[in-house]
């Protein structure tokens, strides 16, 4: 019964497409965070009155949803489909084993509360 | 008595009261999101401060009998005993609402020199050198440009609405406490992201709608005077802003925050030469001013002095050369009641104009240095490396914005 929660930081403007990737393969539920981040890119910089001031870490979103780990590798294809723009700031996936899952209405319990 | 003319001067009393708070969030948006409300306070304090200040004795010193040319007496404390109709200074409206106008003007102008030092002032230390700069500097100040009797108004300086009164004293002042108090924790080091862009344009715009009764007002009276103020005023906004959204574009972006700017300095810039001059003049105004002001801000950042928000750079750069434009731009055809500058045949006006900045300027940066001087020896000017660090908000006020 093993289950993956797959945690994923994506543009802004991408998270539409992203959902509604998502949902079309049957991917509804998500929870999603507005984070702080960078990469490779660094900051940028922003305009001041006069000349620029840096901004050394640009807003994201994390998204992070629990699937069946045998659906990992479609919900991966899905979200780097649909969040790139293939651009650097595109973000990260990340992908950790999850222990159980409880639905907090019904008591149930691992891949049925999913 | 005038019925239009009393309704005018109200009007723009209250329009130029509204450009204290929005002078607050001009300055708070561009503070990091710790120092909202602390930089909001700064502007709203002193508006509850000084329009104290000004019925017990500020109005006495500015306008009362002077005293030598220097100072006004003593007779009007408490705006006792004196008459709520005649001023000797507006015929046509009440003495009350005289005093109410330059009221305002009293406010907003120590509240513009908190600019330079948001975010590690300490709010008692804030209080007292604005109690102090209001009584020794602007009441002053005020008397010598605009009291009768005044040295600089007995000479014929020429300032409509306030360019050396209220932009120089400022500018140059802020520029003199920055000094004193010294830069703010990494600055310079670390990145200082302003809060809230949408604040300092609102507050930016605000600001130039109460400019209208700023300079408008000064008319003090409901006619055709106000109407040509109010065009010079509106057009050396817009070119200034003009200006200055060009230069940042073609330096990377058209910057809102650049518009903005550029509006309040060409504002500024206009304001003792409102009364004077013709529309094409105000323009010129405007658009010099932007590019002086642009530049300013380049060189205040090069020799690294943290005047924050720079008040010198736009208010004291925008107020010099103001006073200066007024002795080139003004005509006697514009307003019968001044004089006529350079380009219209009187090289003497520019010389008054020259020794107002140059008296007014001096003036205000030594008494202002020795009061920030004074205030940070005995009582203290800067807050903790704690304090700082947590932000005014939390460690002066105990409230947070959002």
């Amino acid at each position: 019964m093993d289950m993956k929660k797959i945690e994923a930081i994506i543009r802004i403007e991408k998270l539409d497409e992203v959902r509604i990737a998502l949902e079309k393969e049957g991917f509804v539920g998500m929870t999603v965070t507005e984070v702080k981040g960078r990469g490779s890119q660094k900051g940028i910089t922003l305009e001041w009155r006069a000349g620029e001031y840096r901004v050394e870490f640009l807003p994201k979103l994390k998204l992070e949803l629990v699937v069946d780990e045998f659906d990992v590798e479609s919900a991966i294809k899905v979200l780097t489909e649909a969040a790139r723009t293939g651009k650097p700031g595109d973000g990260k996936i990340f992908i950790y084993p999850v222990d159980n899952v409880v639905r907090v209405r019904t008591g149930e319990r691992g891949k049925k509360a999913l | 008595m005038n019925a239009g003319d009393t309704a005018w001067v109200l009007i723009s009393f209250a329009l130029v009261i509204l450009m204290t708070p929005a002078l607050g969030f001009f300055y708070a948006g561009m503070a990091r999101k710790k120092n909202i409300l602390s930089t909001l306070m700064l502007s709203v304090s002193i508006l509850v401060l000084i329009s104290v200040q000004w019925v017990l004795y500020g109005y006495s010193i500015s306008f009362g009998p002077d005293k030598g040319g220097i100072i006004g007496g003593l007779n009007w404390l408490g705006l006792n005993g004196i008459s709520l109709i005649h001023s000797g200074y507006a015929p046509t409206i009440p003495h009350t609402a005289f005093i109410l106008f330059q009221m305002a003007f009293a406010v907003i102008t120590p509240a513009l020199i908190a600019g330079a030092f948001i975010e590690r002032i300490k709010f008692s230390g804030f209080l007292l050198f604005s109690l102090l700069w209001a009584t020794f500097v602007y009441d002053p100040a005020a008397h010598w440009v605009w009291g009768i009797g005044g040295w600089l108004r007995n000479m014929g300086a020429m300032d409509f609405a306030g360019g050396a009164v209220v932009h120089i004293t400022a500018g140059v002042s802020a520029l003199a406490v920055a000094m004193v108090i010294g830069k703010r924790k990494g600055y310079g080091k670390t990145p200082m992201e302003p809060s809230n862009i949408a604040f300092t344009v609102l507050g930016a715009f605000l600001l130039w709608f109460g400019w209208f009764g700023f300079n408008g007002g000064s008319a003090l009276s409901a006619g055709p005077l106000a109407a040509s103020t109010i065009l010079a005023t509106n057009s050396a906004g817009a070119a200034a802003g003009l200006t200055w959204m060009i230069i940042s574009w073609v330096h990377k972006r058209p910057s809102v925050l650049g518009l903005a700017t550029g509006a309040i300095v060409g504002l500024a810039a206009v304001t003792p030469a409102s009364g004077f001059i013709s529309p094409l003049s105000a323009i010129m105004i405007g658009m010099v001013a932007a590019g002086l002001s642009y530049y300013a801000i380049i060189l205040r950042m090069k020799i690294n002095v943290d005047e924050s928000l720079d008040v010198f750079a736009c208010h004291g750069v925008g107020g010099i050369w103001g006073i200066i434009a007024t002795g080139l731009f003004a005509q006697k055809a514009i307003n019968p009641a001044g004089a006529n500058g350079l380009f219209f045949g009187n090289p003497g006006q520019l010389g008054i104009q020259l020794l107002t900045a140059a008296s007014i300027g001096t003036f205000s940066f030594v008494v202002s240095f020795i009061l920030a001087k004074i205030i940070d020896a005995v009582f203290g000017l800067r807050v903790s490396e704690n304090e700082e660090d947590v932000g005014l908000d939390i460690s002066q006020h105990g409230e947070t914005a959002y």
